[in-house]
């Protein structure tokens, strides 16, 4: 299919018609007004109505515009990672990992660097998961070590080998200043280091604020955005260590 | 019991004695033990202040001189006041140098010495509890001044820059825009810092380093504020972590107003060895108690990683471990923010009903304690929208319920750190529910044998059950075994626990023995 050009949609196919909001740090009057229409206009919204506007503490203005945008969305050239591994069931992972890897598949997690928010790295391994989906503890032939927060890189490093880690999986939600980015370069950094290429586990990265394409960047095998679920970070683990590889020798 | 539930007096007299049962043992260990961080937060009463050029404190200095020559177990103050007698100076920081400098040496005195060493100890450490003594009058001449907010709920709100400099105008137009408690969060990693950094700060991590120098600008900002707003501004900070004692020293130092303090966060969610939790945690309590600060524990916590359907009964065991460990270390009713939130998945068929039932519960369990009411944090997705109805929701139950403290929540939760519009739209959001049905809590009683009614007697039977099964086998062993919040954390792992220490036969701790006099 070419030539798949959509714009969005208010309530008539074709419209254009987009919501924002936003704060200018102008008091409110009618120039400030004037300014959060320059500033839609500039963003390709023409017609911009601003359709409320609101004083917020001493010298600021926020906005809600509507307007029709005039940009065009070419859906050829949308550039995303698509999912090229198929999506198992657990009692489909623990099969496979069981017959074909006869040995259970070992899975170390942690939160790297100051970040100390567990939330992601929790909801893919503990039992708990997330949205009704059970977490990678619960998999029978996965072994499965949580290391929690504030984990060093060399910790990491060390437990990884302990463990005899097939995969490393690492949780980052702190962003300020690209923590996440700096911490993940300096995680895949020292892998490389303490081990060589066939003895390394695979590395993931996770977390709401990664971009899913950056993976040669940070030196990882994977990165798995926002709403991602404990099965499909089983069977990319599946995929990658098993199926691919297999495939490939 | 004021009674909207029905709640059977002999059960909830039953749980508070499983309660005592579960929290004794802990308590008999937190008496019989130290830590470096109690040490040190007794160096900071008897006047150590500042950093070496490293910016490592001169209590954490002058602590590991006196672990290095004659260990903890025997407490810091009489090996310190020791050495200070024979070098024949007088002030405590001016030893901490030359002892990180190696030209002082310590020992365990004993007859004559010991006991003019410990009176000096006692007399130097006394004068940095009446500090503490100061602030709190001061507060309540503040408070007298100003008033409190005009309603109930307390509106709480969060600032968070990294920067003091930035933190202290975003509060200011907190308070301004309705705040009635300003908490300023800490860097990310300060929690697992075994000292507590120095000075103005301006680098933090999704927060600010919590020092003495930070809180002291930001209670004098909002000092300002409040005199501004005719009402008085509660400022906010973090007991907890690796130096929780010092955390609690430094808060009534400087007349912060509530501290966060929870008896198991940082065991379940820092992975901090609990013996040195309970041990620091005693003590920031009596600390907390005579400096008048409402101490907020972190039972929501718990609902962020187990189910908050399932799970509900871990947060009132929970709150009533608080409490009796809160009630022990001498904090009275009034300074309770015991914890808990609003989690529950939206998709569960009466998910609002069931946070009522769970809201109210804590409510009639502890009728005098300032309930500390959380937002949606887990369930909130990025779809501002949704969220900001949700956090509607949350507001309502608040005053519904009669809760104390009202942690305002944001739509844009899980999304960025607030917004100036985000902060703006939430408090439009509490403005409007608290005006719209501010009062409505008087016209709230679940209906007999209704629905909120069973459930909250089903979620205290849950409870009593946990209860005894923890009275069967020790609340570290439950701890070890991932009863709350699903984190397994056994006694002798996680971090901190090379700076605990059994007490020796002479141990002397002139700040506990101060504190403990007066409860």
């Amino acid at each position: 299919m070419s030539g798949q050009i959509v714009r969005p949609y208010g309530d008539t196919t074709g419209d254009g018609m987009v919501q924002v909001s936003f704060t200018l740090p102008v008091a409110h009057d009618k120039r400030a007004e004037g300014a959060a229409v320059q500033l839609a206009n500039k963003m390709g919204i023409d017609p911009a109505m601003v359709v409320h506007a609101k004083p917020m503490g001493d010298g600021f203005t926020f906005f809600v515009v509507y307007g029709r945008v005039n940009h065009l969305v070419d859906l050829d050239a949308v550039q995303v990672v698509e999912r090229d591994f198929a999506l198992l069931s657990a009692k489909e992972v623990n099969t496979v990992v069981k017959q074909r890897l006869r040995r259970k598949l070992s899975v170390v997690g942690a939160c790297i660097g100051t970040d100390a928010h567990t939330v992601g790295i929790d909801a893919i391994l503990n039992v708990k998961g997330i949205a009704g989906e059970k977490g990678l503890e619960y998999y029978r032939e996965l072994k499965v070590t949580n290391l929690g927060a504030q984990v060093s890189v060399p910790e990491l490093v060390e437990a990884a080998r302990a463990e005899k880690a097939d995969a490393v999986l690492v949780s980052q939600v702190v962003t300020q200043r690209d923590a996440h980015l700096r911490n993940t370069r300096e995680m895949s950094a020292a892998f490389r280091e303490a081990m060589p290429a066939g003895r390394r586990p695979l590395l993931i990265v996770g977390g709401p604020r990664f971009d899913e394409t950056m993976t040669d960047e940070l030196g990882v095998d994977r990165i798995f955005g926002r709403g991602t679920t404990p099965g499909e970070v089983a069977s990319y683990l599946v995929h990658a260590l098993i199926t691919q590889r297999k495939a490939m020798a | 019991m004021t009674g909207k539930l029905d709640l059977d007096p002999v059960l909830v007299a039953r749980a508070r004695e499983l309660a005592r049962r579960a929290g004794q043992p802990v308590v008999d260990l937190a008496r019989s033990h130290t830590t470096v961080s109690v040490e040190r937060a007794v160096l900071r009463l008897a006047g150590v202040t500042g950093a070496d050029p490293d910016g490592i404190p001169w209590v954490n200095r002058l602590v590991d001189a006196v672990v290095a020559d004659v260990g903890l177990g025997h407490g810091v103050a009489v090996p310190v006041f020791d050495a200070l007698a024979r070098e024949g100076i007088t002030d405590v920081t001016l030893l901490a140098q030359k002892a990180a400098a190696g030209s002082v040496r310590f020992a365990l005195p004993t007859g004559r010495a010991a006991t003019a060493a410990r009176s000096a100890a006692r007399r130097a450490v006394g004068a940095g509890v009446r500090r503490i003594d100061r602030r709190r009058a001061e507060r309540d001449r503040l408070v007298t001044r100003h008033g409190d907010p005009r309603q109930r709920p307390w509106i709480y709100l969060i600032v968070a820059t990294g920067d003091i400099y930035e933190d202290i105008p975003q509060a200011q137009a907190a308070a301004r825009a309705g705040a009635d408690v300003i908490a300023v969060i800490r860097s990310t990693g300060q929690s697992l810092l075994d000292y507590v950094p120095e000075g103005a700060t301006r680098e933090g991590f999704a927060g600010t380093y919590a020092t003495q120098e930070n809180f002291r600008l930001m209670r004098a900002a909002l000092d300002e504020s409040s005199k501004e707003l005719g009402r008085y501004v509660r400022l906010t900070n973090y007991a907890s972590g690796l130096c929780m004692p010092e955390m609690a020293t430094l808060a009534g130092l400087e007349r912060l107003d509530m501290m966060l303090n929870d008896s198991m966060y940082g065991i379940l969610f820092r992975d901090i060895n609990p013996v040195r939790t309970f041990v620091d945690q005693r003590f920031s309590r009596q600390v907390h108690a005579r400096a008048g600060i409402i101490i907020n524990t972190g039972e929501d916590n718990y609902l962020t990683t187990a189910d908050a359907v399932d799970e509900a009964h871990t947060v009132t065991v929970s709150q009533l471990l608080n409490e009796f460990f809160a009630h022990e270390a001498g904090l009275a009713d009034w300074q309770l923010g015991l914890g808990h939130a609003f989690e529950i998945n939206p998709e569960v068929p009466e998910s609002f009903r069931l946070e009522l039932a769970h809201a109210l519960l804590a409510r009639e369990l502890f009728p005098d304690a300032p309930l500390k009411w959380m937002p949606p944090t887990k369930h909130m997705t990025g779809d501002v929208f949704r969220g900001n109805l949700l956090d509607g929701f949350f507001n309502l139950a608040g005053t519904l319920t009669g809760q104390g403290i009202l942690l305002v929540g944001m739509m844009t939760e899980a999304v960025v750190t607030p917004w100036l519009s985000d902060r703006d739209i939430a408090l439009q959001n509490v403005r409007y529910v608290l005006g719209a049905a501010g009062g409505l809590h008087e016209d709230f009683v679940p209906a007999p044998g209704g629905f909120i009614r069973r459930r909250a007697n089903q979620v205290l039977g849950e409870a009593l059950d946990l209860l005894e099964r923890i009275g069967e086998q020790t609340l570290l062993t439950a701890i070890a075994e991932g009863t709350f919040g699903i984190m397994k954390r056994p006694a002798d792992r996680g971090k901190g626990l090379d700076g605990v220490a059994a007490h020796e036969a002479d141990y002397c701790n002139p700040a506990t023995d101060i504190l403990e006099a007066a409860a």
